[in-house]
């Protein structure tokens, strides 16, 4: 819901922005297991990978959901005590 | 553990019906989380497991999707002005300590005791815990409930008055959730009891969320929210150290995570809708169910021990499909809770929005 009476612009560029930077993190990460699988098992400071991995997705894959549910209309109450 | 070069070998194949799987779990116990502050580690783990996972690399990809989900979360309910930044670290770290300390102890009966035993100290854990601190959670929000006080400032409990008048000088720390300067000598134990909860059954937002409640004097929806930088901060740490010995599929970890993210995203949005009761409500409800789940498993660990007659193969699987299957329904019915509040608080506020307008006469 926009806020009473006026309507807030919605983030539709960033949705599909987020969403194409998201959706090609997840090809590359899907198309080549085997060398995820590889490189990110070698523990030692190959455990960088995992942990930088994580929090690029949360990012951008974050900041996405985060759009998508703005887009759909699915925001936070505008007052705390809605009865 | 260190069997390093075997892990990879260990890597599940994943085909299209696990990848919608592992979304679909990952949605749900990211819906939860975002409402509670934790949930879903304890379908997530036996949820990998089922598939083929080896039990240790699903507790490692599980945490390794878990504080980055966390992180969204906590960032998404800071904007709500629930979190409690310093509350969250300060218990973090010495939740991280709780995790060393916990994960120490398993080894210790591991070793001692066998898969067996390990399971069945969890299981007892789980039980004994969620019986306590679930029931007692459960019983308060029903006393709220009941009275009729839903909509009024939560109180702060007796023991946590008691706790903030407590002035120990040289350790006193203000946390702006409590509104109140409280000793660290009485943050440090909570914070290392939920990390070596998190260790042992891998949901430790069980005892933090509670104790921030009822002993340190934190409103539901900030400790449910501060919850998410705890898991964070433990997640961080526990996933490094998983992943020095190579144990983290990033596969696993990443398509869960993105079937959280759209959950954790709609979870924070619910507590903007709800009254602060209802994260008890959930957090209760979730942690009585999940409670029968493991006890069911308990009889099987004790034949296997041993410590009593054998139960057949026929009896061990039914009981373990139940309570895989009570698990799953905990983790659904608290989602339910969640969906079908913020669906009720939503409908509310439009309705107030159409009453204001044409009170207004802007038709």
């Amino acid at each position: 819901m926009a806020q009473y009476g006026s309507k807030k612009k919605k983030p539709y560029g960033m949705l599909i922005i987020t969403g194409i930077i998201s959706i090609a993190l997840y090809t590359i990460l899907l198309s080549n297991q085997s060398f995820f699988n590889d490189y990110f098992s070698r523990g030692g400071l190959y455990a960088f990978l995992p942990i930088g991995t994580a929090f690029i997705f949360s990012f951008v894959h974050g900041s996405f959901t985060g759009n998508f549910w703005t887009v759909l209309g699915i925001e936070a109450a505008k007052k705390k005590e809605v009865k | 553990m260190h069997d390093v070069v075997n892990v990879a070998a260990n890597f599940i194949n994943l085909d299209a019906v696990n990848l919608i799987y592992l979304f679909l779990v990952g949605f749900v116990g990211g819906l939860v989380s975002g409402f509670i502050g934790s949930g879903g580690a304890f379908v997530l783990t036996p949820g990998m497991m089922s598939l083929g996972v080896p039990g240790l690399v699903a507790v490692a990809s599980n945490m390794c999707h878990k504080f980055p989900k966390a992180l969204v979360g906590a960032i998404k309910r800071a904007k709500y002005g629930q979190v409690d930044v310093k509350l969250g670290i300060v218990l973090g770290v010495s939740a991280e300590a709780g995790v060393l300390y916990g994960a120490h102890i398993q080894e210790s009966i591991k070793k001692a005791f066998g898969d067996a035993g390990s399971n069945l100290y969890v299981s007892v854990a789980f039980v004994v815990i969620l019986a306590v601190v679930g029931g007692f959670v459960l019983r308060d929000a029903w006393k709220t409930y009941k009275s009729g006080n839903a909509h009024e400032e939560e109180k702060v409990t007796k023991l946590a008055k008691w706790v903030q008048s407590i002035n120990i000088p040289g350790t006193m720390v203000y946390f702006k959730s409590l509104n109140a300067k409280v000793s660290v000598l009485f943050t440090i134990p909570l914070g290392f009891a939920t990390g070596m909860l998190a260790a042992t059954i891998a949901v430790g937002g069980f005892i933090g969320v509670p104790s921030m409640i009822y002993v340190l004097g934190a409103p539901s929806l900030m400790a449910s929210a501060t919850e998410l930088v705890i898991a964070f901060v433990m997640g961080v740490g526990g996933s490094f150290k998983y992943a020095l010995h190579g144990l983290v599929d990033i596969r696993l970890a990443m398509i869960i995570l993105a079937g959280s993210l759209f959950g954790i995203q709609l979870g924070a949005i619910g507590t903007t809708y709800v009254k602060p009761f209802m994260i008890k409500v959930v957090m209760g409800v979730i942690m009585v169910i999940v409670l029968f789940s493991r006890g069911l498993m308990v009889p099987v660990y004790l034949s296997q021990l041993g410590l009593i007659t054998k139960l057949s193969d026929t009896t061990v699987k039914a009981l373990k499909s139940t309570s895989f299957a009570i698990m799953i329904f905990a983790l659904a019915l608290g989602a339910f809770i969640v969906l079908r509040a913020m669906w009720q608080g939503r409908r509310a506020e439009r309705e107030l929005a159409a009453k204001q307008v044409l009170e207004h006469g802007k038709i």
